[in-house]
């Protein structure tokens, strides 16, 4: 770090939700961010009011927009980037993003063994409980 | 890495200013919302794990209205929108439409609670309250979760409503502001996943 000892040094490290360690971005950035947003919005409602997909393509277009629609929220709003000062909150984000996917997947994942591996106690509603 | 961690902790103490202050408060608040992000995963995962044991009780097919998520999702995402204003009206120090942004972002947060209110006390009118099955037990405690947070999130935002009156812009009131954005913005990401893995493929599948 030679960086001369001006103002500008706090701006090492980017605090979360703001550009550039100053402001919190700019009119624009949220228009567009909520433009965009509300698009996605739509689009996975009309996917899954439709008739038209079957209900594991309702799922797959509706687990796409929904990624999309955070990261949306993620930069727009709260102006999360990769720039070089973010690295902190780029790294700390990466974690969360790793445990969270691995409690989902990994519950999914285990009980779904189980569940295969469970004998029926009762047939007729095993059936029920599973269309 | 830990050395720039190291470097925002040494930051006041070299100097002293507010916006330093605010930096580390805010890298510790975001990083308590991670922790609550986590929260909100292991939810999800027993939800996602429940959700077809409706034990010959009502399905999601049949409870949700698409129409009320819908409502219930513009509201939330607008008012991320004029939360985002207010904290660009804290830039210009302009209290006033910081003050206006933040009611429009109570009311619609307001309106957001009571819908949310209203589909709960239809579902629990029907027999479909949380002990009808484990999937409404998963579904009460995921989405009841979420609920709590924005009812939080409204009580945090009457007090700096007082606060704003009684201070103005000072450096504490700014420091609360932005960390509540931060709140908001990701109480409605976790809104994103609700309405897209709960009410939609619920509705759908």
């Amino acid at each position: 770090m030679t960086q001369p000892s001006t103002a500008s040094d706090e701006t090492a490290h980017v605090t979360p939700g703001t550009q550039d360690g100053q402001g919190h971005g700019s009119l624009r950035g949220y228009l567009v961010g909520y433009v965009v947003a509300m698009l996605l919005t739509i689009a996975s409602f009309l996917a899954a009011g439709t008739d038209a997909l079957t209900p594991s393509s309702v799922t797959a277009a509706v687990t796409v927009l929904a990624i999309a629609q955070m990261l949306v929220h993620l930069i727009f709003f709260l102006h999360i980037s990769t720039s070089p000062n973010q690295r902190t909150n780029i790294l700390a984000f990466a974690v969360t993003a790793i445990v969270v996917a691995m409690i989902v997947a990994g519950s999914l994942w285990i009980m779904s063994h189980l569940h295969e591996n469970m004998m029926p106690v009762d047939p007729q509603m095993h059936m029920q409980s599973e269309p | 890495m830990q050395q720039r961690v190291l470097d925002i902790k040494r930051a006041p103490a070299s100097h002293g200013g507010h916006s330093e202050r605010r930096g580390i408060t805010g890298f510790g608040f975001y990083l308590y919302l991670l922790s609550d992000c986590v929260l909100f995963a292991t939810l999800f995962a027993a939800f996602a794990v429940l959700h077809r044991s409706v034990a010959n009780g009502p399905t999601g097919m049949e409870l949700f209205g698409l129409r009320n998520a819908f409502i219930e999702t513009a509201c939330l995402l607008t008012s991320s929108v004029t939360c985002g204003m207010a904290m660009l009206a804290c830039d210009r120090r302009e209290v006033r439409s910081a003050f206006g942004a933040l009611a429009a972002t109570f009311i619609l947060g307001l309106v957001f609670l009571a819908l949310e209110m209203n589909e709960f006390a239809h579902m629990a009118a029907e027999g479909a309250g949380p002990s009808g099955s484990a999937f409404l037990s998963a579904f009460f405690t995921l989405v009841g979760t979420h609920g709590l947070h924005v009812t939080a999130g409204l009580a945090w935002l009457v007090v700096i409503f007082v606060q704003l009156r009684q201070k103005g812009l000072s450096d504490g009131v700014v420091r609360r502001m932005y960390c509540f954005s931060l709140f908001w913005h990701v109480i409605d990401v976790v809104w994103i996943a609700v309405f897209s893995f709960v009410y939609l493929i619920g509705s759908a599948s």
